[in-house]
Protein backbone atom coordinates (compact mmCIF):
# COMPACT_ATOMS: atom_id res chain seq x y z
CA UNK A 1 0.00 0.00 0.00
CA UNK A 2 2.90 2.59 0.67
CA UNK A 3 4.42 1.91 -2.58
CA UNK A 4 0.85 2.33 -4.52
CA UNK A 5 -0.06 5.67 -2.76
CA UNK A 6 3.80 7.33 -2.47
CA UNK A 7 4.26 5.87 -6.64
CA UNK A 8 1.00 7.18 -7.58
CA UNK A 9 1.51 10.90 -6.02
CA UNK A 10 5.37 10.86 -7.42
CA UNK A 11 3.87 10.04 -11.10
CA UNK A 12 1.25 12.36 -11.13
CA UNK A 13 3.79 15.12 -9.77
CA UNK A 14 6.08 14.55 -13.18
CA UNK A 15 2.95 13.59 -15.61
CA UNK A 16 2.26 17.18 -14.56
CA UNK A 17 4.79 18.90 -14.70
CA UNK A 18 5.29 16.98 -18.49
CA UNK A 19 1.77 17.61 -19.47
CA UNK A 20 1.68 21.69 -17.92
CA UNK A 21 -0.96 20.33 -15.49
CA UNK A 22 0.29 21.36 -12.19
CA UNK A 23 -2.34 24.37 -11.49
CA UNK A 24 -5.14 20.79 -12.20
CA UNK A 25 -2.70 18.99 -9.77
CA UNK A 26 -2.97 21.15 -6.99
CA UNK A 27 -6.63 21.33 -7.38
CA UNK A 28 -7.15 17.90 -7.27
CA UNK A 29 -5.18 17.57 -4.49
CA UNK A 30 -6.79 20.12 -2.37
CA UNK A 31 -10.39 18.91 -2.94
CA UNK A 32 -9.96 15.39 -3.48
CA UNK A 33 -10.08 15.45 0.20
CA UNK A 34 -13.96 17.24 -0.09
CA UNK A 35 -14.94 14.18 -2.73
CA UNK A 36 -13.55 11.78 -0.19
CA UNK A 37 -15.71 13.51 2.78
CA UNK A 38 -18.62 13.58 0.31
CA UNK A 39 -17.89 9.52 -0.50
CA UNK A 40 -18.11 8.84 3.07
CA UNK A 41 -21.13 10.85 4.15
CA UNK A 42 -22.96 8.62 0.86
CA UNK A 43 -21.72 5.07 2.30
CA UNK A 44 -22.16 6.29 5.49
CA UNK A 45 -26.33 6.01 5.11
CA UNK A 46 -25.99 3.10 3.08
CA UNK A 47 -23.56 0.95 5.31
CA UNK A 48 -25.69 2.10 8.64
CA UNK A 49 -28.94 1.15 6.69
CA UNK A 50 -27.21 -2.66 5.53
CA UNK A 51 -25.78 -3.15 8.86
CA UNK A 52 -29.57 -2.37 10.55
CA UNK A 53 -31.02 -4.83 7.99
CA UNK A 54 -28.37 -7.30 8.28
CA UNK A 55 -28.18 -7.18 12.22
CA UNK A 56 -31.95 -7.99 11.81
CA UNK A 57 -31.51 -10.60 9.35
CA UNK A 58 -28.93 -11.94 11.27
CA UNK A 59 -30.54 -12.40 14.52
CA UNK A 60 -33.64 -13.67 12.67
CA UNK A 61 -31.44 -16.59 11.17
CA UNK A 62 -32.14 -15.22 7.69
CA UNK A 63 -29.03 -15.32 6.74
CA UNK A 64 -27.49 -18.77 7.43
CA UNK A 65 -30.68 -20.00 5.49
CA UNK A 66 -29.75 -18.07 2.37
CA UNK A 67 -26.08 -18.61 2.90
CA UNK A 68 -26.91 -22.43 3.18
CA UNK A 69 -28.56 -22.57 -0.32
CA UNK A 70 -25.07 -20.84 -2.05
CA UNK A 71 -22.41 -22.29 0.26
CA UNK A 72 -21.76 -25.58 -1.71
CA UNK A 73 -20.94 -23.64 -4.90
CA UNK A 74 -18.98 -20.84 -2.76
CA UNK A 75 -17.06 -23.21 -0.63
CA UNK A 76 -15.45 -25.01 -3.58
CA UNK A 77 -13.56 -21.50 -4.37
CA UNK A 78 -13.07 -20.34 -1.15
CA UNK A 79 -11.29 -22.76 0.26
CA UNK A 80 -11.15 -23.55 4.87
CA UNK A 81 -13.50 -21.30 4.90
CA UNK A 82 -16.40 -21.97 7.93
CA UNK A 83 -19.39 -22.91 5.49
CA UNK A 84 -21.49 -21.70 8.40
CA UNK A 85 -19.77 -18.44 9.28
CA UNK A 86 -20.42 -14.99 8.95
CA UNK A 87 -17.66 -14.32 6.33
CA UNK A 88 -19.14 -16.57 4.37
CA UNK A 89 -22.81 -15.01 5.20
CA UNK A 90 -21.63 -11.38 3.90
CA UNK A 91 -19.69 -13.03 0.79
CA UNK A 92 -23.05 -14.78 -0.45
CA UNK A 93 -24.93 -11.46 -0.18
CA UNK A 94 -22.22 -9.57 -1.76
CA UNK A 95 -22.16 -12.17 -4.84
CA UNK A 96 -25.78 -12.09 -4.57
CA UNK A 97 -26.16 -7.85 -4.72
CA UNK A 98 -23.63 -7.97 -7.43
CA UNK A 99 -25.52 -9.82 -9.65
CA UNK A 100 -28.74 -7.82 -9.27
CA UNK A 101 -26.35 -4.71 -10.07
CA UNK A 102 -27.41 -3.17 -6.70
CA UNK A 103 -24.07 -1.44 -6.35
CA UNK A 104 -25.08 0.77 -3.29
CA UNK A 105 -25.55 -2.74 -1.28
CA UNK A 106 -22.73 -4.39 -2.43
CA UNK A 107 -20.33 -2.14 -1.10
CA UNK A 108 -21.24 -2.47 2.29
CA UNK A 109 -21.43 -6.08 2.48
CA UNK A 110 -17.79 -6.51 0.93
CA UNK A 111 -16.48 -4.50 3.50
CA UNK A 112 -18.27 -6.56 6.28
CA UNK A 113 -17.38 -9.74 4.28
CA UNK A 114 -13.70 -8.49 4.41
CA UNK A 115 -13.88 -7.47 8.05
CA UNK A 116 -15.24 -10.87 8.85
CA UNK A 117 -12.62 -12.83 7.17
CA UNK A 118 -9.82 -10.94 8.90
CA UNK A 119 -11.75 -12.13 12.15
CA UNK A 120 -11.88 -15.71 11.03
CA UNK A 121 -8.96 -15.92 9.34
CA UNK A 122 -6.56 -14.12 11.58
CA UNK A 123 -4.92 -12.04 9.03
CA UNK A 124 -1.59 -10.16 9.70
CA UNK A 125 -0.60 -7.30 7.49
CA UNK A 126 -0.62 -10.20 5.26
CA UNK A 127 -4.14 -10.39 3.46
CA UNK A 128 -4.98 -14.52 3.28
CA UNK A 129 -6.11 -15.76 -0.10
CA UNK A 130 -9.71 -16.18 0.65
CA UNK A 131 -9.42 -12.39 1.04
CA UNK A 132 -7.35 -11.81 -2.49
CA UNK A 133 -10.39 -14.37 -4.16
CA UNK A 134 -12.74 -12.28 -2.66
CA UNK A 135 -11.09 -8.84 -3.81
CA UNK A 136 -10.11 -10.38 -6.90
CA UNK A 137 -14.08 -11.83 -7.67
CA UNK A 138 -15.16 -7.81 -6.74
CA UNK A 139 -12.89 -6.20 -9.39
CA UNK A 140 -14.64 -8.23 -12.26
CA UNK A 141 -17.84 -7.05 -12.86
CA UNK A 142 -20.92 -9.95 -11.95
CA UNK A 143 -23.67 -7.48 -12.86
CA UNK A 144 -26.12 -9.45 -14.78
CA UNK A 145 -28.07 -6.75 -16.77
CA UNK A 146 -25.75 -3.68 -17.47
CA UNK A 147 -28.68 -1.13 -16.84
CA UNK A 148 -26.35 2.06 -16.74
CA UNK A 149 -24.64 1.29 -20.46
CA UNK A 150 -27.68 0.62 -22.12
CA UNK A 151 -29.66 3.57 -20.46
CA UNK A 152 -26.44 5.58 -21.75
CA UNK A 153 -26.64 3.46 -25.23
CA UNK A 154 -30.82 4.65 -25.04
CA UNK A 155 -29.83 8.18 -24.82
CA UNK A 156 -28.05 8.18 -27.11
CA UNK A 157 -30.42 6.84 -30.00
CA UNK A 158 -29.12 3.12 -29.88
CA UNK A 159 -31.96 0.97 -32.33
CA UNK A 160 -31.19 -2.12 -29.51
CA UNK A 161 -29.23 -0.96 -26.38
CA UNK A 162 -29.57 -3.83 -24.93
CA UNK A 163 -27.92 -6.49 -27.66
CA UNK A 164 -24.53 -6.02 -26.09
CA UNK A 165 -25.73 -8.30 -23.34
CA UNK A 166 -24.64 -11.70 -24.86
CA UNK A 167 -21.16 -10.18 -25.13
CA UNK A 168 -21.04 -8.39 -22.23
CA UNK A 169 -21.86 -12.31 -20.43
CA UNK A 170 -19.16 -13.77 -22.21
CA UNK A 171 -16.97 -11.23 -21.85
CA UNK A 172 -17.26 -11.03 -17.97
CA UNK A 173 -17.52 -14.78 -17.91
CA UNK A 174 -13.92 -15.15 -19.49
CA UNK A 175 -12.70 -12.38 -17.55
CA UNK A 176 -13.97 -13.45 -14.06
CA UNK A 177 -12.77 -17.18 -14.85
CA UNK A 178 -8.78 -15.87 -16.40
CA UNK A 179 -8.62 -13.22 -12.69
CA UNK A 180 -10.10 -16.27 -10.44
CA UNK A 181 -7.58 -18.56 -12.65
CA UNK A 182 -4.56 -16.30 -12.05
CA UNK A 183 -5.45 -15.56 -8.22
CA UNK A 184 -5.42 -19.10 -7.42
CA UNK A 185 -2.28 -19.78 -9.34
CA UNK A 186 -0.16 -16.94 -7.91
CA UNK A 187 -1.16 -17.99 -3.93
CA UNK A 188 1.56 -20.83 -4.49
CA UNK A 189 4.14 -18.75 -3.91
CA UNK A 190 4.48 -17.76 -0.51
CA UNK A 191 4.82 -14.31 0.35
CA UNK A 192 2.69 -13.68 -2.95
CA UNK A 193 3.92 -10.83 -4.74
CA UNK B 1 -40.61 2.02 -12.44
CA UNK B 2 -38.49 -1.56 -12.90
CA UNK B 3 -37.75 -4.60 -10.97
CA UNK B 4 -35.24 -3.41 -9.79
CA UNK B 5 -36.47 -0.72 -8.28
CA UNK B 6 -38.60 -3.42 -5.84
CA UNK B 7 -35.66 -5.63 -4.82
CA UNK B 8 -34.70 -3.35 -1.66
CA UNK B 9 -38.04 -2.16 -0.48
CA UNK B 10 -39.04 -5.82 -0.70
CA UNK B 11 -35.99 -6.74 1.06
CA UNK B 12 -36.92 -4.33 3.77
CA UNK B 13 -39.95 -5.26 4.43
CA UNK B 14 -38.75 -9.10 4.26
CA UNK B 15 -36.62 -9.00 7.02
CA UNK B 16 -38.48 -6.87 9.10
CA UNK B 17 -41.50 -9.27 8.81
CA UNK B 18 -39.12 -12.11 9.49
CA UNK B 19 -37.55 -10.79 11.94
CA UNK B 20 -40.91 -9.92 13.85
CA UNK B 21 -42.15 -13.22 13.70
CA UNK B 22 -39.01 -14.72 15.09
CA UNK B 23 -39.86 -12.88 17.85
CA UNK B 24 -36.40 -10.42 17.63
CA UNK B 25 -37.04 -6.64 18.86
CA UNK B 26 -36.23 -5.55 15.27
CA UNK B 27 -35.67 -1.70 16.58
CA UNK B 28 -33.15 -2.49 19.11
CA UNK B 29 -31.23 -4.86 16.64
CA UNK B 30 -31.55 -2.57 13.93
CA UNK B 31 -30.25 0.31 15.89
CA UNK B 32 -27.34 -2.01 17.14
CA UNK B 33 -26.08 -2.61 13.60
CA UNK B 34 -26.38 1.15 12.30
CA UNK B 35 -23.96 1.64 15.54
CA UNK B 36 -21.45 -0.50 13.75
CA UNK B 37 -22.24 0.58 10.67
CA UNK B 38 -21.33 4.00 12.02
CA UNK B 39 -17.90 2.21 13.80
CA UNK B 40 -16.90 0.76 9.92
CA UNK B 41 -17.45 4.06 8.19
CA UNK B 42 -14.80 5.81 11.08
CA UNK B 43 -12.50 2.77 10.25
CA UNK B 44 -12.29 2.70 6.90
CA UNK B 45 -12.37 7.10 5.82
CA UNK B 46 -8.65 7.49 6.46
CA UNK B 47 -7.42 5.07 4.54
CA UNK B 48 -10.09 6.25 1.84
CA UNK B 49 -9.03 9.56 2.38
CA UNK B 50 -5.55 8.80 0.91
CA UNK B 51 -5.96 6.39 -1.28
CA UNK B 52 -8.98 8.94 -3.04
CA UNK B 53 -6.18 11.99 -2.99
CA UNK B 54 -3.65 9.64 -4.56
CA UNK B 55 -6.02 8.24 -7.46
CA UNK B 56 -7.51 11.88 -7.77
CA UNK B 57 -3.94 13.62 -8.44
CA UNK B 58 -3.20 10.46 -10.82
CA UNK B 59 -6.35 11.15 -12.88
CA UNK B 60 -5.54 14.87 -12.65
CA UNK B 61 -1.82 15.48 -13.59
CA UNK B 62 -2.98 13.95 -17.48
CA UNK B 63 -0.73 10.64 -17.12
CA UNK B 64 -3.70 8.76 -18.45
CA UNK B 65 -3.95 10.85 -21.73
CA UNK B 66 -0.14 10.89 -22.27
CA UNK B 67 -0.34 6.72 -22.05
CA UNK B 68 -2.89 6.45 -24.12
CA UNK B 69 -1.96 8.65 -27.06
CA UNK B 70 1.43 6.83 -26.68
CA UNK B 71 0.16 3.35 -27.03
CA UNK B 72 -1.95 4.34 -29.70
CA UNK B 73 -0.40 3.35 -32.76
CA UNK B 74 0.68 -0.34 -30.92
CA UNK B 75 -3.69 0.10 -30.16
CA UNK B 76 -4.42 0.25 -34.04
CA UNK B 77 -1.66 -2.72 -34.76
CA UNK B 78 -4.15 -4.60 -33.11
CA UNK B 79 -7.01 -3.96 -34.65
CA UNK B 80 -8.19 -1.32 -31.83
CA UNK B 81 -10.06 1.86 -32.47
CA UNK B 82 -7.86 4.43 -30.90
CA UNK B 83 -10.97 5.93 -29.32
CA UNK B 84 -11.54 3.07 -26.90
CA UNK B 85 -8.27 3.68 -25.38
CA UNK B 86 -8.63 6.58 -22.42
CA UNK B 87 -11.57 4.61 -21.83
CA UNK B 88 -9.93 1.04 -21.16
CA UNK B 89 -7.17 2.76 -18.89
CA UNK B 90 -9.80 5.17 -16.79
CA UNK B 91 -11.92 2.47 -16.00
CA UNK B 92 -9.97 1.01 -13.27
CA UNK B 93 -9.70 4.05 -11.39
CA UNK B 94 -12.77 5.77 -11.93
CA UNK B 95 -16.70 4.95 -12.45
CA UNK B 96 -17.91 8.10 -13.11
CA UNK B 97 -14.49 9.41 -15.21
CA UNK B 98 -14.92 6.22 -17.13
CA UNK B 99 -18.99 6.49 -18.04
CA UNK B 100 -17.73 10.38 -18.91
CA UNK B 101 -15.22 9.20 -21.50
CA UNK B 102 -18.06 6.78 -22.64
CA UNK B 103 -20.56 8.86 -23.17
CA UNK B 104 -18.22 11.34 -25.15
CA UNK B 105 -17.08 8.14 -27.28
CA UNK B 106 -20.50 7.09 -28.54
CA UNK B 107 -21.93 10.37 -28.77
CA UNK B 108 -18.71 10.30 -31.57
CA UNK B 109 -19.40 7.30 -33.40
CA UNK B 110 -22.90 6.26 -32.12
CA UNK B 111 -23.91 3.85 -30.00
CA UNK B 112 -24.48 0.75 -32.61
CA UNK B 113 -21.13 0.99 -34.37
CA UNK B 114 -18.51 -1.53 -33.90
CA UNK B 115 -16.30 1.25 -31.69
CA UNK B 116 -19.72 2.08 -29.87
CA UNK B 117 -20.27 -1.62 -28.72
CA UNK B 118 -16.79 -2.42 -28.00
CA UNK B 119 -16.97 0.62 -26.05
CA UNK B 120 -20.15 -0.39 -24.57
CA UNK B 121 -19.08 -3.81 -23.58
CA UNK B 122 -16.15 -3.00 -21.91
CA UNK B 123 -17.51 -0.83 -19.74
CA UNK B 124 -20.24 -2.98 -19.23
CA UNK B 125 -17.78 -6.06 -18.54
CA UNK B 126 -15.56 -4.22 -16.31
CA UNK B 127 -15.53 -2.87 -12.73
CA UNK B 128 -13.48 0.05 -11.10
CA UNK B 129 -10.42 -2.20 -10.34
CA UNK B 130 -8.16 -0.13 -8.44
CA UNK B 131 -10.99 1.84 -6.29
CA UNK B 132 -12.48 -1.82 -5.10
CA UNK B 133 -9.18 -2.82 -3.56
CA UNK B 134 -8.66 0.43 -1.62
CA UNK B 135 -11.82 0.09 -0.11
CA UNK B 136 -12.06 -3.19 0.79
CA UNK B 137 -8.55 -3.71 1.99
CA UNK B 138 -9.18 -0.28 3.68
CA UNK B 139 -11.64 -1.79 5.97
CA UNK B 140 -8.96 -4.44 7.09
CA UNK B 141 -5.47 -4.30 8.65
CA UNK B 142 -3.88 -5.64 5.72
CA UNK B 143 -0.85 -3.68 4.82
CA UNK B 144 0.61 -6.44 1.90
CA UNK B 145 -1.85 -7.42 -0.74
CA UNK B 146 -0.27 -10.22 -2.08
CA UNK B 147 -1.17 -11.10 -5.76
CA UNK B 148 -4.56 -9.31 -5.40
CA UNK B 149 -3.15 -6.59 -7.97
CA UNK B 150 -2.09 -8.98 -10.43
CA UNK B 151 -4.23 -11.54 -10.91
CA UNK B 152 -7.21 -8.11 -10.66
CA UNK B 153 -5.07 -6.97 -13.88
CA UNK B 154 -4.99 -10.29 -15.22
CA UNK B 155 -8.39 -9.76 -15.42
CA UNK B 156 -8.68 -6.44 -16.87
CA UNK B 157 -5.89 -7.05 -20.12
CA UNK B 158 -8.20 -10.27 -20.75
CA UNK B 159 -10.99 -7.77 -21.07
CA UNK B 160 -9.27 -6.00 -23.56
CA UNK B 161 -8.73 -9.35 -25.59
CA UNK B 162 -12.01 -10.83 -25.49
CA UNK B 163 -13.85 -7.82 -25.75
CA UNK B 164 -12.31 -7.50 -29.51
CA UNK B 165 -13.27 -10.79 -30.07
CA UNK B 166 -16.93 -11.23 -28.94
CA UNK B 167 -18.31 -8.09 -30.04
CA UNK B 168 -16.87 -8.73 -33.83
Amino acid sequence: MKWFFSGLIIISLIFAVVNGKVSELTTAAVSEGGNAITLCFTLAGVICLWSGVMRVASQSGIIEKISNLFTPLLSLLFKGLNPKGAAMGYIVLNITANLLGLGNASTPFGIAAMRELEKEEHSSEFATNNMVLFVVLNTASLQLIPTTVAAIRLKHGSAAPMDILIPVWLVSAATLTVAVITAKLLQKSPKGL
Amino acid sequence: MSLSDFVIPLLFVFVLIFGLAKKVDVFAEFVKGVKEGVQTVTDIFPSLFALMLAVGMFRSSGALDLISSSIAPLGEFFGYPPETLPLILMRPFSGSGAIALYENIISEVGPDSFTGRLASVILGSSETTFYTIAVYFAATKVKKTRHTLPAALSGDLALVVFATMFVR
